[in-house]
């Protein structure tokens, strides 16, 4: 299947109050891929990531879902494909109880409540928050706040996922547990962080942002085993890979 | 009280709604007009009149007793926002001093009697409206209204205010607590410290909110939240709006205390 993938060709973004985020962005992921970007605090990781579902539309140079380039027509078409999962997930859940919002999505998706509802329970299930159905987002723990959050975009059903720093402020149970799930999705996966070691187990390449530019690309083993790459973009070797 | 106790208060009221009782499992839809029914009635009183509102404490108390509310709990929320009522009504005994014989041999000003009036009637409604709350649940609430037919923009406001008030009120505590932390007992530390905080506070209001936007855009809204449960009127449902009517409607056109007193009175002589 060719329709799972994302390039950017040559990207730039210049924020409305100037800042210049990109400075020409390329790389093409192909499907099933499984990618992590990293870079220093500022260097333009989130901004490249709201371009993957229109949230931001590049100021020149194409970015292209699937088969599909990225244009104000076919921002439906396209986030429909690709689901994103924001790093706080207060968020991301914005109605009354669990359930509603992960059925959020498949409902605008002109889906009848009884299909959106099975949709939404199983997805629940994949996540293992089944049992938080019922409950309103304010008074579940942040590590079920962010399971809850996978799931609303689980049951969309997408093409690709992408995600801003899933495991900032959980707990490292909970960041095991969230390391297996995204190991055992299909998906292209794209996942932003600072924690190296979770896109070490989780990412099979990895992409160095500086600058608003691609400084590395290649497989995450060796990118992030480079030293002297990862302390020029204020990064540092995964804790697993330091000797101590 | 700090601020601490209020956000937990309002945590209260809604864990309240979670409950199981005959008032909680009505359609939410029948709750809203009874309340509504009810405010109406009673703020349609004239401004002198305070004995006829009494036997509207009716509703409140069979709400909360059988709904298993606790009164206490409700009327401490009533004395707490009480302030605003005292300010609306506070002058009246100032400005209207043409005196009133209440009994025989005592008069009063005009001006308190509109006053007490004015305090009934807060009392009546704001409790009823925060029986509503916890008895319905505000989503509930929303829903109602929403099959009530009331513009989708307007729910949908609602619904975010209720959502993002406790996500509001965390990141408040936060801030003041990190004041108080350094303010070293100077208490408040001041009104351009507050407009400070207050600015702060709106500011990361906004970039929230444009956040929250962009993960409903990612999972494709379009205008309309849609809704998932399709609640269907009872009979015990149309039974409970009907009873409550025809209760207001006795009480509001029936002088009931003066009823009351005269049977009373007649038993007596």
């Amino acid at each position: 299947m060719s329709h799972h993938i994302i390039e950017f060709r040559d990207v730039r973004y210049r924020y409305p109050d100037g800042t210049q985020a990109l400075k020409g962005v390329s790389f093409r992921v192909t499907h099933g891929e499984s990618v992590g970007i990293v870079g220093a605090n500022g260097a333009g990781k989130s901004t490249v990531l709201l371009h993957m579902n229109g949230l931001l539309l590049p100021t020149s140079g194409v970015v292209t879902i699937g088969e599909v380039p990225l244009v104000k027509g076919t921002l439906e078409e396209v986030r429909r494909k690709v689901g994103f999962i924001f790093q706080n997930p207060d968020d991301q859940l914005f109605m009354p109880t669990v359930l509603e919002d992960v059925a959020f999505g498949p409902l605008n998706l002109g889906m009848s409540p009884g299909a959106a509802g099975e949709l939404a329970l199983e997805a629940l299930r994949r996540v293992g928050a089944l049992d938080l159905r019922d409950k309103p987002p304010h008074h579940i723990s942040g590590g079920q706040k962010s399971s809850v959050a996978i799931a609303t975009v689980l049951a969309m059903n997408p093409d690709i996922l992408v995600m801003d720093e899933p495991a900032a402020s959980l707990d490292p149970k909970a960041r095991r547990l969230l390391i297996g799930m995204l190991r055992s999705f299909t998906h292209s996966k794209i996942v932003a962080s600072h924690d190296l070691d979770l896109i070490l187990d989780v990412c099979e390449r990895c992409i160095v942002i500086r600058e608003g530019a691609v400084a590395a690309d290649g497989p995450a083993e060796k990118i992030l085993s480079d030293r002297e790459l990862l302390e020029a973009n204020s990064l540092e070797l995964p804790l697993s890979l330091q000797r101590r | 009280m700090t601020f601490e106790t209020a956000y937990f208060g309002i945590g209260r009221l809604d864990r309240l709604s979670y409950q199981d009782t005959a008032v909680h499992r009505l359609d939410p839809r029948a709750k809203v007009i009874a309340t509504m029914l009810f405010v109406v009635s009673v703020v349609s009183f004239p401004r002198y009149e305070v004995l006829s509102l009494f036997p509207f404490l009716l509703f409140p108390v069979l709400m909360s007793a059988i709904g298993d509310i606790p009164a206490g709990f409700i009327a401490r929320k009533v004395v707490a926002i009480s302030p605003f009522a005292v300010f609306v009504g506070m002058f009246n005994p100032l400005f209207d001093t043409s005196t009133v014989s209440i009994a025989p041999g005592l008069s009063v000003s005009a001006g308190w009697i509109s006053f007490a009036s004015i305090l009934v009637k807060y009392a009546l409604t704001i409790s009823a409206a925060l029986l509503l709350i916890a008895t319905t649940s505000f989503p509930g609430i929303c829903r109602g209204l929403r099959r009530l037919k009331v513009p989708s923009l307007f729910v949908s406001q609602l619904l975010f205010m209720y959502r993002y008030l406790f996500v509001l009120m965390e990141e408040a505590m936060r801030v003041v607590r990190a004041r108080d932390m350094r303010s070293f007992g100077k208490r408040g530390t001041g009104g351009r410290i507050f407009i400070r905080i207050v600015g702060t506070l709106f500011l990361r209001t906004v970039e929230r909110a444009e956040r929250i936007y962009g993960a409903m855009l990612a999972r494709g809204f379009r205008g309309e939240v849609p809704s998932m449960r399709h609640e269907i009127l009872r009979i015990a449902d149309v039974l409970f709006v009907l009873a409550c009517g025809s209760l207001f409607a006795l009480c509001r056109l029936v002088p009931l205390p003066e009823v009351i007193g005269r049977i009373a009175g007649g038993l007596f002589a």
